[in-house]
């Protein structure tokens, strides 16, 4: 399979992506990896005129502390979120999650801020970034702006981006090297999850459970109150809208939903 | 599009179109069909080529995407860490260790067991079948090719 045809340009920085967006409209796709838009587009399922490909760009791959905070550049690669000594210790439920996207080859390419524009609720690493409440800043034709991730997906594939605006940094509040789990439920090997359950400090995010990555809400208001890990993970699939496919119906995701999350909330140590 | 690369160690320069996949790339315009396409979907790793020493899967990369950038495929491997009989250690561990039998998964399992080696010299097996989640098999049972992937690491530290 062979994409349609378009029109390729790289951008010289973020600043130079924002400028190329404006000037080639909403037809122009940012590509980094690109293995999420590249399948899409030999599947007919996208069809952008113009590439504006970032994945070179400077200064917009790192991972660093900065006062609360760690800060990730979002043309950094999954693999170098598994790699980084830093992640571990600071933030360690994003380089987990990261782990468990896609195989080896895949990570060399995908990116943390591709994999969150793209928006799929089944990913990993959107489930991740939203149980972290990490801030997630972009930049478009009048600067920089900060979105917070429980503000920034918005339905399937679809988030608070404005179309000219490019994913530059997302901000992982520093939690330590403890107290989080990342459980994914898989079919086979190298697949997305049917379910998949991130929790950190208290919080509790689902993967595949709705359009968009879910906090189970219920679950972290028991936590909160003082439940046990088995009384808050009874209330995980509260208001969770799973799909249905010849995989899982809603009724199995949603029982899914509580065992993992029991599971997982049990692997981070709150009993 | 202009796309100046070196694949296996030969420097290139050509005009292709931005669509053109480096899979397609390396096959149709450099001839090198050791690089097979399997699913085309980024599922099966056939097409499994390092670019600046990473296994990639190179259905899913654009050729324009790896300007500039060093390729290795199969047919180059051997060159990069000759053994005795002029096969990579990976390949001569595959052979001795019976790691194929329809073959047509090899190619890509060959360079994604490199890659793993250069990144982990001394996996653990189930690392390695950690590593390989990526490749698909439909004969061997990945039994085979595990146990060609320790052989290999074992020979390549044993050479050192």
């Amino acid at each position: 399979m062979i994409p349609a045809p378009f029109d390729y340009v790289r951008a010289g920085s973020l600043d130079d992506a924002v400028a190329l967006l404006a000037e080639h409209g909403e037809d122009a796709k940012l590509i980094a990896g690109g293995h999420s838009l590249l399948p899409m587009m030999k599947l007919r399922l996208a069809f952008p005129t113009v590439l504006i490909d970032i994945r070179k760009v400077p200064d917009a791959a790192y991972i660093r502390v900065d006062g609360d905070v760690v800060a990730i550049g979002a043309l950094t690669r999954h693999c170098d979120l598994v790699a980084s000594d830093l992640l571990r210790a600071e933030a360690p439920l994003i380089a987990t999650a990261a782990g468990f996207v896609g195989d080896p080859q895949i990570r060399h390419r995908g990116t943390l801020g591709g994999s969150l524009s793209h928006a799929d609720p089944a990913a990993d690493l959107p489930t991740a970034v939203l149980a972290s409440d990490a801030v997630l800043v972009a930049l478009g034709p009048d600067g920089r702006r900060e979105i917070l991730v429980t503000d920034f997906f918005l339905g399937y594939f679809e988030t608070a981006l404005a179309p000219g605006e490019v994913l530059a940094e997302i901000r992982i509040p520093r939690t330590g090297p403890n107290g989080y789990h990342y459980e994914k439920f898989v079919r086979r090997a190298n697949d997305w999850a049917i379910v998949a359950v991130a929790v950190v400090a208290g919080r509790v995010a689902l993967a595949n459970m709705a359009a968009t990555p879910f906090r189970a809400a219920a679950t972290e208001a028991a936590l909160a109150a003082g439940a046990s890990a088995a009384e808050a993970a009874a209330l995980a699939a509260e208001g969770t809208q799973p799909i249905q496919d010849m995989h899982a119906d809603q009724e199995y995701r949603q029982h899914l939903a509580r065992v993992l999350t029991r599971r997982s909330l049990e692997a981070a140590g709150i009993a | 599009m202009r796309l100046s690369i070196t694949v296996n160690g030969q420097a290139h320069t050509d005009d292709v179109e931005p669509r053109m996949l480096l899979a397609h790339y390396l096959r149709d315009v450099c001839g090198l069909k050791g690089t097979n396409i399997g699913c085309d979907t980024t599922s099966c790793g056939a097409c499994t080529v390092h670019v600046d020493g990473e296994s990639v899967k190179s259905c899913t990369v654009l050729a324009v995407q790896a300007d500039g950038a060093e390729v290795t495929t199969v047919e180059g491997l051997a060159a990069t860490r000759p053994g005795p009989d002029g096969m990579h250690p990976v390949q001569a561990a595959f052979r001795a260790e019976h790691g194929l039998q329809c073959g047509f998964c090899t190619p890509g399992m060959v360079m994604a067991t490199a890659g793993l080696l250069a990144e982990n010299p001394k996996p653990t097996e189930r690392e390695v079948r950690e590593a390989l989640e990526g490749n698909l098999c439909r004969c061997t049972g990945y039994h085979n090719i595990v146990r060609a992937a320790l052989t290999a690491a074992e020979s390549m530290a044993a050479s050192e």
